[in-house]
């Protein structure tokens, strides 16, 4: 399906599906209106998708009709191309990963079982089941030694969490549903959470569908965000730098709240900003020679590092001038990102050390150049300048509850209309596929 | 006393083992039967209800008059004894395995058919190990009670120590009545201790780490 996966070449294997609902409709007996009115929407493979409303406005129903844990009253659901509405729904769960709130893991189960529960159904041999459970802990960074016998009461609400993303993945599915998966636990592991999500993500590359009634949440981990008002009605369906650049309408503009420039700031991250260099120093080294250094430079600072590349402290020319010898103790108020950090992160690390700049580390805390609050500014203005442009491969979104129906003719089994012109595929606005 | 004891040891621990093993018996055939008619009806409030009115009920019906209501069909013997016993027995579990079941987080039950169980392997793998210290509760509970159940059901002239009791009670100032009684009696408390250490014992060997309390 090369019309679902547009620009992007990809150089990591998409393993995801591309999610199509079709016409999907959901009514309960008892309610005048439907909970999802007539939603088409295109899911495209190994992207994350953040579906986002207030409550009551059916996201979490849009969600749990893809894995028809709620039955669609009309319409139909092609996961991967096949049309999945009339399939055994235990048989189709088993393949498509679930994730709830503090994971929902079955606390009479250790880690190990809780895992490995799909992979049995499916009938894996135990010793394949055993060490998938060791290597899916070590992907959501639990020691298996540690965490695999114990049970759910003995872990932390973010390692069960953890351990809920792991149950999911078990049998490598192409679809990962998760349901408001971050909310049961603290701001700070929260953000831990997402951030490996992220990595998680960038590394399977499977196609991820999640409910959040968090618009930052949305913002941080989508690819694409759906903003649902009451009845599933679609009022954009759109990258997270044009919905913030460019909201459809004043409800999008209310559900974004204040700071939707500040917000922007959490999209872009530091590695993908320029650094600028740095004059490192060892510890031992005399004053004089790195301030002759960093003069030669046209700096003010210098950064010194530890035998691992660590950096350690940061020291103007007014502190070299004091110093015999540069010391070896590490400065405990430093302010150090890591590479993978927002620039909202960073801005904020620099706003608390006073510094209008901070040290970037990579992997294993190897420093990797400085940030700047002049950088930040640049990117800002950068990614307001492309939100500006018309994104023309947004996925298909729409409710046919305000449009006429097209004929069924035009509608392939998976083949979304993927050249479908919504220019923000907002409903409001989009002009009906041709 | 000693020497009613000693004259009748032997008759003593067959009656015992007679009483225990009906009540055991009736306790494994109550629990099946309690399980499966909770997991017919926990999802429905207005059967769950029905149901706990019902297990209220019934308890409150004197065993001894059971028993007599049931001769007329049944005739003496063992039938009559087990079916009253299982009857007293089924009830508190019943009212426990409800509880139990209905209990349950809901989010428990959403993830397990999320991840693609179906109802009856999300029973019999989820639902039913974690109500399951809630009902073995009940069954301690029925254990207790059908004891006593137990040695009325001798006067359908069924096993165990209450013929003691019977016998004793009818010849009441007779030789041996009074130690007749007492053996009854004292036996029917010895046993529901020896089940209930069982039973705890049960429980430590069948319920998970992770939800024991």
């Amino acid at each position: 399906m090369p019309e679902h996966t547009p620009a992007k070449p990809a150089d990591s294997v998409v393993t995801g599906a591309g999610i199509l609902l079709d016409h999907v409709t959901k009514r309960y007996p008892g309610q005048a209106r439907p909970a999802v009115d007539g939603l088409t929407m295109e899911i495209p493979a190994g992207k994350t998708v953040m579906l986002v409303g207030p409550s009551g406005c059916g996201k979490t129903t849009t969600l749990k009709m893809i894995n028809r844990l709620i039955e669609p009253s009309e319409g139909r659901i092609v996961v991967d191309g096949d049309d999945v509405t009339q399939m055994n729904g235990d048989r189709l769960r088993r393949g498509i990963g679930y994730v709830i709130q503090a994971g929902g893991l079955f606390p009479h189960m250790t880690v190990a079982t809780n895992i490995g529960i799909v992979p049995r159904m499916l009938g894996w041999t135990r010793e394949r089941v055993a060490a998938r459970v060791d290597e899916l802990l070590e992907l959501v960074s639990l020691d298996p030694e540690q965490y695999r016998d114990r049970y759910p009461k003995e872990l932390s609400g973010g390692q069960q969490q953890r351990v809920g993303v792991a149950r999911a993945l078990a049998a490598d599915p192409p679809v990962l549903l998760m349901d408001e998966p971050f909310g049961a636990v603290d701001p700070i592991t929260r953000l831990r959470l997402q951030d490996e999500l992220i990595n998680i993500q960038d590394e399977l590359q499977k196609t991820i569908v999640c409910v959040t009634h968090d618009f930052d949440e949305a913002v941080k981990l989508g690819d694409w965000i759906a903003i649902f008002d009451e009845g599933a009605q679609l009022v954009q369906y759109d990258t997270p730098e044009r919905i913030l650049g460019n909201p459809a309408n004043e409800f999008v503009e209310n559900f974004i709240g204040s700071g939707a420039g500040l917000k922007q700031l959490t999209l872009t991250r530091v590695a993908d900003v320029g650094m600028e260099k740095a004059v490192l120093a060892r510890p031992g080294e005399p004053a004089g020679d790195v301030l002759a250094r960093i003069v030669a430079a046209g700096h003010g600072h210098a950064v010194v590092v530890d035998s691992r590349e660590r950096p350690i402290q940061w020291l103007s020319r007014r502190k070299l001038d004091r110093l015999e010898t540069i010391g070896s103790t590490p400065d405990p108020a430093l302010p150090v990102v890591g590479s993978r950090a927002t620039l909202s992160d960073a801005l904020d690390t620099m706003l608390v050390s006073s510094a209008g700049a901070a040290l970037v580390t990579g992997r294993r805390d190897v420093f990797k150049g400085v940030i700047d609050i002049k950088t930040v500014m640049d990117a800002i203005g950068r990614s307001q300048d492309a939100a500006a442009l018309d994104s023309t491969d947004a996925p298909v979104g729409l409710n046919t509850g305000i449009f006429s129906t097209p004929a069924t003719g035009d509608e392939g089994d998976d083949s979304a209309p993927a050249d479908n012109p919504g220019p923000s595929g907002a409903a409001g606005d989009a002009p009906a596929a041709p | 006393m000693l020497d009613f004891l000693g004259d009748r040891y032997e008759q003593i621990l067959f009656s015992s083992w007679q009483h225990f093993s009906l009540v055991v018996q009736c306790l494994v055939l109550a629990t099946v039967l309690a399980v499966v008619i909770a997991a017919l009806v926990y999802r429905s409030p207005a059967l769950t209800g029905v149901v706990n009115s019902v297990s209220a009920i019934g308890l409150t019906i004197p065993s001894f008059a059971l028993i007599g209501l049931l001769i007329s069909p049944f005739g003496f013997g063992v039938l009559p004894a087990v079916i009253v016993v299982a009857f007293f027995a089924t009830l508190p579990i019943l009212r426990n395995a409800v509880v139990g079941l209905s209990g349950i987080a809901p989010t428990v039950v959403e993830a397990a058919r999320g991840i693609g169980m179906s109802r009856f392997r999300s029973l019999v793998q989820v639902e039913l190990p974690l109500a399951w210290p809630i009902i073995l509760t009940g069954i301690r509970v029925s254990a207790q009670m059908v004891m006593g159940v137990a040695a009325v059901a001798a006067y359908a002239l069924g096993p165990g120590l209450g013929g003691f009791i019977f016998s004793g009670l009818s010849r009441l100032g007779g030789a041996n009545s009074f130690e007749s009684v007492v053996t009854g009696v004292v036996g029917v408390i010895i046993l529901a201790l020896i089940l209930d250490l069982l039973l705890v014992g049960l429980g430590r060997l069948t319920i998970p780490r992770g939800i024991r309390a």
